[in-house]
């Protein structure tokens, strides 16, 4: 955010932006395999249904959020033409043909994809702090480095270390 | 975004942004769909580097190691009015992208004044805004030059020694200059700072008095295109070494004569054409795209630049486009 509305620091802040989101598009492939090849605990059986339709979905939605808006700023800098330096001469190919008006496009669609990840991280964590603090169902247990305590277990959640 | 244009934040709602800076431009020239906020006018050119080796113990970029590169680039006039007519005292500037095969791009941006006139964007800014044309004359008020000239006297020496040396009477016989500093790093990891210029390979020959035809809005470029239908245009790259104690944040001040100067290659221009789809019209010459081997310097303006230009990028990409003031077919000897 800062990176659009500074005009001494935008250098070093688009620098360290674009290594950093291919850094996270790599580690959230890695998590969507970890997550398929070892599922998540399961939900509370007591949690009502509409919360249960929300976690899923927000999960889905971060997933998709956390592929598209890398790709999207690669997508965007190909069709732009600027070189996609990663660092020192380590730089990723153009994905896009140039294309000014694609360029606009992607521009405008990774400021969206942009808020839409921060609204849905800040509404994913609230709602985890509702379990943690206000529901106390062992849910964010599940979430933690820690493993749940012994009288926030539920019944169906696994023991493991979660992250 | 509308909510990101000019916001600086709540906090700080009045610090200066490359969305206010751009929005400075836009209020004193106007907004014309589709073109650069600064150096609107312009045409496309394209040629190669032909590199002598003799940057290689200055730089490890790869672009100093002996051999060819292509490159394209665009001409322009400073100002941010597409249609405006060429003239005597317009600022013209160079702007190239070295392309090496398998290699870091290097885009540059020089203008052909010896220095620059401000030093920060703040004061580029408070210029621009005081250089508004009053609607009464047409011309800028200097009523509001005044104050701002006293309070930047950076500015104001800056101005004497670029009204000292005279302009060249066109595009190809101008020598182009970075006028920010930047760092070389070697193959040793030495660091230096350097400025460079395009010294051009013509005759000087200043402007004529006479020389702006009434007709002609167009004659620089014309006289341009004119040339290189004849024959390649060539300029030396002039690597300028400074010494530690140079400065390499202030924009307005020269460095000594006796500097030592590298000629790092030679840059041929074959090739011009009007601005179009996929051509120099859609390419940002920002000065931090750097290869491996050249570094920003702590002069201020550079990050100021990448992000001014971007911003100017971003809202032209989706723009309505219109044909650019010069049009001409791909014109040129190449290969």
């Amino acid at each position: 955010m800062g990176m659009v509305a500074s005009l001494s620091d935008y250098h070093w802040l688009v620098s360290i932006h674009k290594p950093l989101g291919i850094l996270i598009l790599v580690l959230v492939a890695i998590r969507l395999v970890n997550r398929l090849l070892n599922p998540a605990p399961s939900l509370p059986d007591g949690m009502p249904a509409w919360q249960r339709f929300v976690a899923h979905t927000s999960h889905v939605v971060l997933y998709g959020l956390m592929f598209a808006l890398p790709l999207v700023g690669w997508g965007m800098l190909s069709a732009a033409r600027y070189p996609i330096i990663l660092y020192g001469p380590l730089q990723l190919p153009p994905i896009l043909p140039h294309d000014a008006v694609l360029y606009a496009v992607l521009r405008t669609a990774h400021t969206v994809l942009a808020f839409l990840l921060f609204a849905t991280f800040i509404a994913h964590f609230s709602a985890a702090l509702m379990h943690a603090l206000i529901y106390r169902d062992g849910v964010f247990a599940s979430m933690a480095f820690w493993k749940a305590r012994a009288g926030q277990r539920t019944t169906g959640a696994k023991d493991d270390y979660i992250f | 975004m509308p909510c990101m244009k000019g916001d600086a934040g709540w906090f700080s709602p009045h610090r200066l942004t490359q969305a206010r800076l751009i929005d400075t431009f836009e209020q004193v020239n106007g907004i014309y769909s589709g073109f650069r906020r600064n150096h609107a006018k312009g045409v496309c050119i394209a040629g190669y580097f032909e590199s002598n080796g003799q940057g290689t113990r200055l730089s490890k970029a790869v672009v100093f190691q002996p051999g060819r590169v292509p490159v394209i680039g665009r001409f322009a006039l400073a100002g941010g009015q597409p249609y405006m007519a060429d003239g005597p005292k317009a600022v013209r500037s160079m702007a190239l992208s070295f392309r090496p095969r398998d290699a870091e791009e290097w885009r540059t941006g020089m203008n052909d004044i010896p220095v620059f006139a401000v030093r920060t964007a703040e004061a580029f800014n408070e210029q621009l805004l005081a250089s508004k044309p009053d609607p009464a004359t047409g011309k800028p008020d200097p009523a509001k030059m005044k104050p701002f000239l006293a309070a930047h006297p950076e500015t104001a020496r800056a101005i004497q020694l670029i009204n000292a040396k005279p302009f060249s009477s066109g595009f190809a016989n101008a020598t182009y200059n970075s006028l920010d500093a930047f760092r070389f790093v070697n193959a040793t990891g030495a660091s230096m700072p350097v400025r460079w210029s395009m010294v051009t390979a013509e005759p000087f020959e200043p402007e004529a008095p006479d020389q702006a035809t009434a007709q002609d809005k167009n004659y620089l470029v014309d006289a341009l295109i004119a040339r290189v239908e004849q024959a390649p245009l060539q300029w030396h790259l002039i690597v300028t070494i400074g010494q530690p104690d140079d400065p390499t944040n202030h924009a307005t001040t020269p460095w000594p004569d006796n500097r030592e100067h590298v000629d790092v290659g030679t840059l041929t221009i074959d090739h011009i054409e009007s601005e179009a789809p996929g051509n120099c019209r859609d390419v940002n010459f920002d000065p931090l795209v750097l290869p491996f081997g050249i570094a920003p310097s702590d002069d201020p303006l550079l990050s100021v630049r990448s992000a001014a230009y971007s911003q100017s990028f971003t809202r032209r990409a989706g723009e309505k486009k219109q044909p650019s003031a010069v049009q001409t077919p791909d014109t040129g000897m190449g290969e």
